[in-house]
């Protein structure tokens, strides 16, 4: 196109020959997930354990972050069937959020401040806490001298989103330990 | 042709559990602003232009029994709506093919003229944007053959979506069958004095929707009708007439001479 065509001759020109402006109006803004990636997770809250889609924006290639634009429902999920509560449907201000911890903090007996220590860090001290704790309150015989082999000083909790997979191997971790005592926090 | 939509709420399934409010947050990607407790369950007390879908509770003494009633509020979607007679700005807001009435910002230039249009009060200007904010029943959703996000998110299917006439027989049906249930009261709320609204309710009291927070007899203010209809016929009578006298006036007896005051 030239320099001969201005927008204003052109507007001008096509509205009196007819042509109808009217559906530039009639377009709608631009759905803001139409080129996201989809991924398929479920929602961390309570026990009923609701699918969703999350929205993901940036493909993967080496100079974007990709980010979380929008969380909703999974249709295909037999439990909601595309539907979440009010709590499910905020699940993008659990992911996108300056607040959420994303590295291990440690806070020392008699501290009042969490300092951030690495992962390695942080698991070799949970090590090192786990084997201690059973060392001291590990018991092999019970009363009446029957084997028991139970760790009655230690709980573990699971999460309402394990998986069977997980499950399978938290119960190995458990029953390895001996620990006894072992709840979820699947039932609010 | 593309069919009219529309959105259906189904009072009696309401469980007021605002998944609508926070799914309409998180899509249009609005700041969400806190509020003091006012004894009531109600998020907000009232729209705002960055809440543009509220959850109304209320409580009512009707023959003598308690009801805890809960109605969404947002915009209607009127067939004859208010807000685009009275905007003064071409394409602020516009009529989408599909029955939406949406708000087109670029062309807002925030008179607030929509929010005294409104029969139902929903339209609501931001101080810091100075443009008027409402629901757009997701036009964008809808555009790409998704549901709203409102629509999407109910647990308890209280919100349906879909075309305006299938919509109307479903919700003729429930009532049917509530009234059957011995609700005798139970009717279709669809904006009566509006040319019918394409957001429906079914209500357990049909006979009472300002128990709802839903205006019983929703007019377009007279003085709106009047500016836009009558008087617009009016105005522009006078102008275009004006020029035509001026014109036929210049043909007759020409353009006015100037007269040199020596020759007097």
């Amino acid at each position: 196109m030239g320099d001969s065509v201005s927008r204003r001759s052109f507007l001008l020109t096509t509205t009196a020959l007819g042509f109808d402006l009217k559906p530039a109006i009639a377009a709608a803004r631009e759905l803001k997930i139409s080129r996201t990636t989809q991924t398929h997770s479920v929602c961390p809250y309570c026990a009923v354990g609701c699918s969703v889609v999350i929205h993901t924006l940036g493909d993967k290639a080496r100079n974007v972050q990709p980010s979380v634009v929008h969380i909703e429902g999974d249709p295909d999920s037999p439990i909601n069937r595309g539907t979440l509560c009010s709590k499910g449907i905020s699940l993008k201000e659990f992911v996108v959020n300056e607040r959420r911890l994303t590295r291990p903090l440690y806070r020392a007996p008699g501290s009042s401040a969490w300092t951030r220590i690495s992962w390695e860090e942080a698991l070799d001290k949970m090590a090192r806490r786990i084997k201690d704790t059973r060392d001291r309150g590990f018991e092999e015989k019970d009363a009446q001298g029957r084997t028991v082999n139970r760790l009655p000083n230690l709980a573990l909790i699971g999460g309402c989103t394990d998986t069977n997979e997980i499950n399978y191997l938290i119960s190995k971790f458990r029953f390895g330990l001996g620990i006894a005592a072992y709840e979820n926090q699947a039932r609010l | 042709m593309i069919e009219t939509v529309a959105k259906l709420v189904d009072t009696t399934l309401c469980i007021g559990c605002k998944a609508c409010e926070v799914a309409c947050q998180e899509w249009n990607d609005q700041e969400f602003t806190t509020g003091v407790f006012r004894n009531t369950y109600q998020t907000l007390p009232d729209l705002a232009p960055n809440f543009w879908n509220l959850i109304k509770f209320s409580e009512h003494d009707i023959n003598g029994e308690q009801h805890w009633l809960m109605a969404k509020y947002q915009c209607m979607h009127c067939a004859d709506a208010g807000c685009i007679k009275a905007c003064p700005a071409p394409g602020a807001i516009v009529r989408r093919p599909n029955g939406i009435v949406d708000f087109v910002h670029e062309n807002c230039i925030g008179c607030g003229y929509c929010i005294t249009g409104c029969p139902f009060d929903v339209p609501r200007l931001s101080p810091k944007t100075r443009k008027v904010y409402k629901c757009t029943l997701c036009s964008d959703r809808v555009a790409a053959g998704l549901e709203p996000a409102c629509i999407k998110t109910c647990p308890t299917n209280c919100l349906t979506f879909g075309s305006r006439n299938d919509l109307k027989f479903l919700a003729e049906k429930r009532a049917e069958e509530l009234r059957k249930d011995g609700l005798a009261n139970a009717g279709v709320y669809d904006g009566p004095g509006v040319g019918g609204t394409n957001v429906l309710y079914v209500l357990k009291h049909a006979d009472r929707p300002q128990d709802y927070g839903l205006p019983k007899d929703p007019r377009i203010p007279w003085t709106v009708s009047l500016w836009k209809g009558p008087l617009k016929w009016l105005g522009n009578t006078v102008f275009f007439g004006g020029l035509l006298a001026a014109l036929v006036h210049y043909i007759k007896v020409g353009p006015k001479e100037a007269h040199d005051e020596a020759e007097n």
